[in-house]
């Protein structure tokens, strides 16, 4: 694998790259989440404290997404029979059922395509990737956390709530907004519009910056 | 869990599945309604089942084949 392809990484709006891949599920393809949203993420390996946490706190929220539609896919450079190990010791152990499937990237081919190695991180496992998939395939939100840091489950169901909430209404949502605050008119994008916007009853701190509860 | 087991049998969710067609042909998310399995898992297994031989497809709706149909008897 060159360089390039190891960190090169879809954009936002773009079509997710398609995959058929080995799962704990069986075999999964992209367009069999057509039609709901997808999470898929990465985490470096099996068997490592800081991916266990992040796996137990995805199961613990996976009932939330499906709440609004959202499938889970896992993925590490491990093995198939590596996943099922470690997923059946989260639960002799931990207490905790792993409900989503996990992609076994033992070529590393869904990896590169979704840019999840970054050697300077480590030239051989994937860092903490999040890509948030809408029904339509398209890539609508991307994180990417280091080795060291365990994601928030708290941000991956609001950016979830955000995007839906936006997709619904026509609007955009402010800084540390949550299901049930204020959310941003869009901006208007003639003076004629501007104008018409202060008089519809919005919150608005002036011209550009409506709030409006929905 | 994959649908077909390494002997070629399908496995304890293949068997889910194909119960789920036994009284006719239905779409994957009717099947997933039916077994409530997820849609994304209902069409990975059927796509296996399907070319197991285990299940035909026809506009987008599943029913069991021969065989599929000897293995629920």
């Amino acid at each position: 694998m060159s360089q390039r392809e190891s960190v090169g990484l879809p954009r936002l709006g773009e079509t997710a790259p398609d995959f058929e891949a080995v799962t704990t599920h069986g075999t999964m393809k992209l367009e069999d989440f057509k039609g709901m949203w997808l999470i898929l993420f990465s985490h470096p390996a099996d068997f490592t404290p800081v991916c266990t946490t992040e796996f137990i706190a995805f199961a613990n929220i996976y009932e939330e997404l499906k709440k609004r539609n959202v499938e889970l896919l896992g993925l590490s450079v491990d093995s198939v029979s590596s996943h099922i190990a470690w997923i059946r010791n989260i639960e002799e152990k931990m207490g905790v059922k792993i409900p989503f499937p996990v992609i076994a990237d033992l070529n590393k081919e869904v990896a590169a395509k979704f840019g999840m190695i970054h050697p300077g991180q480590s030239k051989t496992e994937t860092v903490r990737c999040v890509f948030v998939i809408d029904p339509d395939s398209k890539i609508r939100a991307i994180l990417y956390y280091p080795l060291t840091t365990g994601r928030n489950m708290n941000e991956i169901l609001r950016i979830v709530d955000a995007l839906q909430t936006t997709d619904k209404n026509k609007v955009a949502t402010p800084a540390n907004w949550k299901p049930g605050d204020p959310v941003v008119v869009p901006p208007p994008t003639t003076q004629e519009a501007a104008e018409e916007r202060v008089k519809a009853g919005y919150d608005c701190k002036d011209w550009y910056l409506c709030f409006k509860k929905l | 869990m994959p649908c077909i087991s390494p002997d070629g049998k399908p496995s304890a969710t293949g068997l889910t599945l194909l119960r789920s067609l036994k009284g006719g042909s239905l779409s994957p998310s009717e099947v997933s309604e039916k077994t409530g399995l997820t849609l994304p898992r209902v069409r990975s297994g059927l796509r296996e089942l399907r070319a197991a031989g285990f299940v035909e497809e026809s506009e987008g709706r599943y029913g069991l084949s021969q065989a599929g149909a000897e293995a629920v008897a």
